[in-house]
């Protein structure tokens, strides 16, 4: 049986030849990820902003601007109503789902549930069969907290990584995997800004997840520029990197395919109150395997890797060859 | 690579099978395990938002608890004073401090020692409660924060027990009632769906007293809220305010029964409590005392009614009378026999998912993670052939050994939970394709088979070992400042990264020795 081959054996793809345009390129689209998330801002939700988030299905789709003028008939302030992508398995019936969101009156309790009472109220003698299927209330201290300790959670976790990288291979390394890390979740954040997706608590266990995973491809590329520095101590850092990236191309094309095939699944059958997580997830592990290859490893030109500043851990008998052994069919790398 | 001692090959087959084992009762419908030994059926929680329920986190309100330690010093000070006998003035609760004059600058020594005796408990760690200072004849004293801490962490073990009672007493509810933080207390409960009488049940205090209506008090003052001295003035249920005696006649501690009944007169829902023995001889003296003077029913600082006594109350009970309907005199007879909660709590948060939600949200998540399985699967047969044949046994093993560790453990799947499950199973491959990838490497740059094999799971595990550090840095972050759902992500990802690099190395090279021992194959496709 042919197996297979995504990338073709012995690659030879100049990667750091396109590295400032890539930075470029990489620069300008995070500051435009981040001025978005600025100016545009995220779509918090209540677990963010505290209020009152109710999600019903309806047997018929409802008229959208006639449920925001009854659900803006009770008076109680700024109401989005937004619908949620409910897809239906095969043998099931699609209902059309509604996520209601209202602000909490602050410190007024009972308040909130007068609020959901009448909400429910007004959907069960207008749409007879609609149901409500799940509501959260989230009151504005517990709201900051949550905000809070994401962000802190986000912070820490991005910092770890990067001291664990530092002690595990240099300095230069653990910046690499920071300032990737930054860009991955920038971006992440950017989509999120973009496409207004709820911007709730599961997105950010998404980016935190984005922060464990999209930094493989960067870890086992830079084990693989560990190695080679270690191997051919003479060797030019540009064409070092190259070497590296072409050597572990194949890898990374193949975990980053089986994983967003596996996410994809997720994406287009699964539940729909974990799209936004999911969605995240998928985003943050494609934007991972570009960063892997066209910041993390430039970052370390910039930073002036070479094999002299890599003192070798354990210098190996034959270290000192000059050049990779060739492929019979490639020319590999020159010095 | 050949060198694979017959004692790893048990001990690779028996956890692999013990974690098969341990996953199957989960996997079974309810019914089936129903009856098995629990010790042989194992199963994986469901969290609320698969199984549907409700959740709340209550805070309690800790300024309410420092007013009452303080009320509660100034009762004790005003006790001792009088039975030593010292005259003292200017007594104030103000500032969150109790202060007060002696009269007698000579008695101020013997006041101070006496305020001290009563307030020098020691706290674990030498602390004390309070602190009282002198200075001429004045007296302060403060409460300290190690004091207000233990009294916060006292009233939330008693507020545990209370919601824990009150709970039970709605009957076949299952409820998990913990304490969080310092002054907070989640509570879930499965298949609950509409959380609104279990709210207006564990959301009131309770607290029942029973005070004389303050006599000559002018509409003036009361409309000023002016109190008199002794007195204070206090809402009424159906409107307008009314003064009452600071000093209460009888509480709802002294009740040894509460009953929901019927008012013989008008038939009205009414809550007859029962006194237990001190309870009731105060009560009866109370009234025997005042017959013709009105008494006032207050609950939770509102006065429910003021009813005049007739004639002395003897019999150890009383009729709690108040416009209730049939539920909420039963709600405050659950409420009274369940004692009073000794903080009052508020709703900060609150989830609730109904049943068909949680049941479509496990059916799809099942159909997703079987297809992401299947995908995954097939990509790895047409990727690496026979290598991807041991990469899908792993990996079957992998997904099992989660559930089984989660149901070993009992650990909660939440929704974000399905996901976890879905990307370790996307990212489970990787050590495999990073082994894979490096045999093929080695065999390109000219090594024979097996050296080729021993070098690809020798190279590649420094990068499986450092990727996955990474990882579980994060899970384990996810893990300590995340709540419900999301620390079910990250218990989620932990197993799935022990598991999927436990069987794609170890179970993956077990599979590919016994193959290279029995067959001496010379040369490999991969």
């Amino acid at each position: 049986m042919r197996l297979l081959k995504l990338v073709p054996d012995n690659t030879n793809i100049d990667f750091m030849k396109w590295r400032n345009l890539a930075l470029i390129l990489s620069i300008i689209v995070t500051i435009a990820a981040i001025a978005l998330v600025a100016v545009r801002g995220l779509n918090l939700g209540v677990d963010f902003i505290g209020g009152q988030s109710i999600r019903v299905a309806f047997n018929q789709a409802p008229p959208l601007d006639e449920l925001r003028s009854q659900i803006g008939a009770l008076n109680m302030g700024d109401a989005t109503i937004q619908e949620s992508r409910g897809a239906a398995l095969p043998g099931q019936v699609a209902r059309p789902e509604v996520i209601i969101r209202l602000p909490l009156p602050e410190g007024d309790e009972a308040a909130a549930n007068r609020v959901a009472t009448q909400v429910r109220g007004v959907i069960q003698s207008n749409y007879p069969g609609a149901q409500v299927l799940a509501v959260d209330t989230v009151s504005g201290k517990v709201s900051g907290e949550l905000f809070r300790s994401g962000a802190i959670a986000i912070a820490l976790a991005m910092l770890g990584i990067a001291i664990y990288i530092w002690f595990r291979f240099e300095w230069q390394f653990g910046v690499g995997a920071l300032v990737t890390l930054a860009h991955d979740v920038a971006m992440t954040m950017g989509f999120f800004s973009l496409t207004q997706l709820e911007f709730n608590l599961n997105v950010v266990a998404a980016i935190l997840t984005i922060v464990g995973y999209s930094l493989n491809d960067t870890v086992v590329i830079y084990d693989r520029i560990r190695e080679n520095l270690r191997k051919y101590r003479k060797m030019e850092i540009v064409p070092l990197l190259n070497l590296s990236l072409n050597e572990t191309l194949s890898r990374t094309i193949v975990t980053s395919l089986s994983i967003l095939m596996a996410l994809l699944a997720l994406l287009l059958i699964g539940p729909d109150v974990i799209f936004g997580l999911t969605a995240a997830i998928f985003v943050g592990i494609f934007v991972g395997t570009y960063s892997s290859i066209y910041i993390s490893s430039p970052v370390l030109v910039w930073l002036g890797v070479s094999g002299e500043s890599f003192v070798p851990k354990a210098a190996q008998a034959g270290a000192e060859r000059v050049a990779p052994k060739l492929g019979k069919d490639g020319d590999g790398a020159q010095v | 690579m050949l060198n694979f001692p017959r004692w790893r090959l048990w001990a690779i087959t028996l956890t692999c099978l013990l974690g098969v084992a341990l996953a199957i009762p989960s996997l079974l419908p309810a019914t089936v395990t129903q009856n098995w030994p629990a010790a042989l059926s194992p199963r994986i929680n469901l969290g609320l938002d698969l199984a549907g329920g409700s959740q709340l986190l209550m805070e309690a309100d800790t300024s309410s608890l420092t007013r009452q330690r303080l009320e509660a010093m100034e009762e004790t000070v005003r006790r001792e004073m009088r039975t030593a006998r010292i005259e003292i003035a200017e007594l104030s609760t103000a500032n969150n401090e109790l202060s007060f004059l002696v009269r007698d600058p000579a008695q101020a020594g013997p006041a101070l020692q006496r305020i001290r005796q009563q307030t020098q408990s020691a706290l674990l760690g030498g602390t004390t409660e309070w602190t009282v200072e002198g200075s001429g004849n004045r007296v302060v004293v403060r409460s300290t924060a190690a004091g207000e801490a233990a009294a916060v962490d006292a009233a939330m073990d008693v507020a545990r027990e209370v919601i824990d009672r009150r709970i039970n007493a709605l009957g076949t509810l299952e409820p998990t009632i913990i304490r969080q933080g310092a002054s907070r207390i989640l509570i879930q409960v499965p298949g609950l769906q509409d959380p609104e009488q279990l709210k207006s049940l564990i959301g009131r205090t309770a607290r029942l007293e029973f005070k004389m209506v303050s006599q000559g008090v002018t509409d003036e003052q009361l409309q000023q809220g002016r109190a008199p001295v002794g007195s204070q003035i206090l809402p009424m249920a159906q409107g307008g305010r009314i003064a009452v005696e600071r000093r209460a006649m009888v509480t709802g501690d002294q009740i040894s029964d509460a009953q929901q009944s019927f008012d013989q007169q008008n038939g009205q829902p009414v809550v007859t409590i029962r006194f237990d023995g001190a309870g009731g001889q105060r009560f009866a003296r109370a009234t025997r005392d005042n017959v013709g003077r009105p008494f006032a029913i207050i609950l939770d600082n509102v006065v429910l009614s003021a009813p005049v006594i007739n004639e002395p109350i003897l019999g150890g009970s009383a009729q709690v009378s108040g416009s209730f309907t049939v539920e909420s005199a039963n709600e405050l007879a659950i409420s009274l026999r369940s004692g009073r909660l000794p903080v009052e709590l508020r709703v900060v948060e609150e989830r609730s998912v109904g049943p068909d939600l949680g049941r479509d949200s496990i059916i799809k998540g099942t159909v997703a993670s079987v297809v992401a399985i299947s995908a995954v699967i097939i990509f790895m047969l047409i990727t690496y052939g026979r290598f991807g044949v041991y990469a899908m046994i792993g990996l079957a093993l992998n997904a099992l050994m989660i559930l089984g560790i989660m149901a070993l453990f009992n650990a909660t799947l939440t929704l974000p939970g399905i996901a976890g499950f879905v990307l370790t199973i996307g990212a489970a491959v990787d050590a495999n394709v990073l082994i894979n990838e490096r045999i093929r490497e080695e065999q390109r740059r000219g090594r024979r088979l097996l050296d080729a094999l021993e070098t690809g799971y020798r190279e590649a595990s420094t990068a499986i070992f450092d990727a996955n550090i990474t990882n579980t840095i994060a899970a384990v972050l996810m893990f300590y400042f995340g709540s419900g759902p999301i620390r079910g992500f990250a218990v989620v990802l932990m197993i799935g990264i022990v598991t999927s690099v436990f069987t794609a190395v170890n179970v993956t090279r077990m599979f590919v020795a016994l193959w290279v021992r029995r067959k001496r194959p010379k040369e490999l496709h991969i």
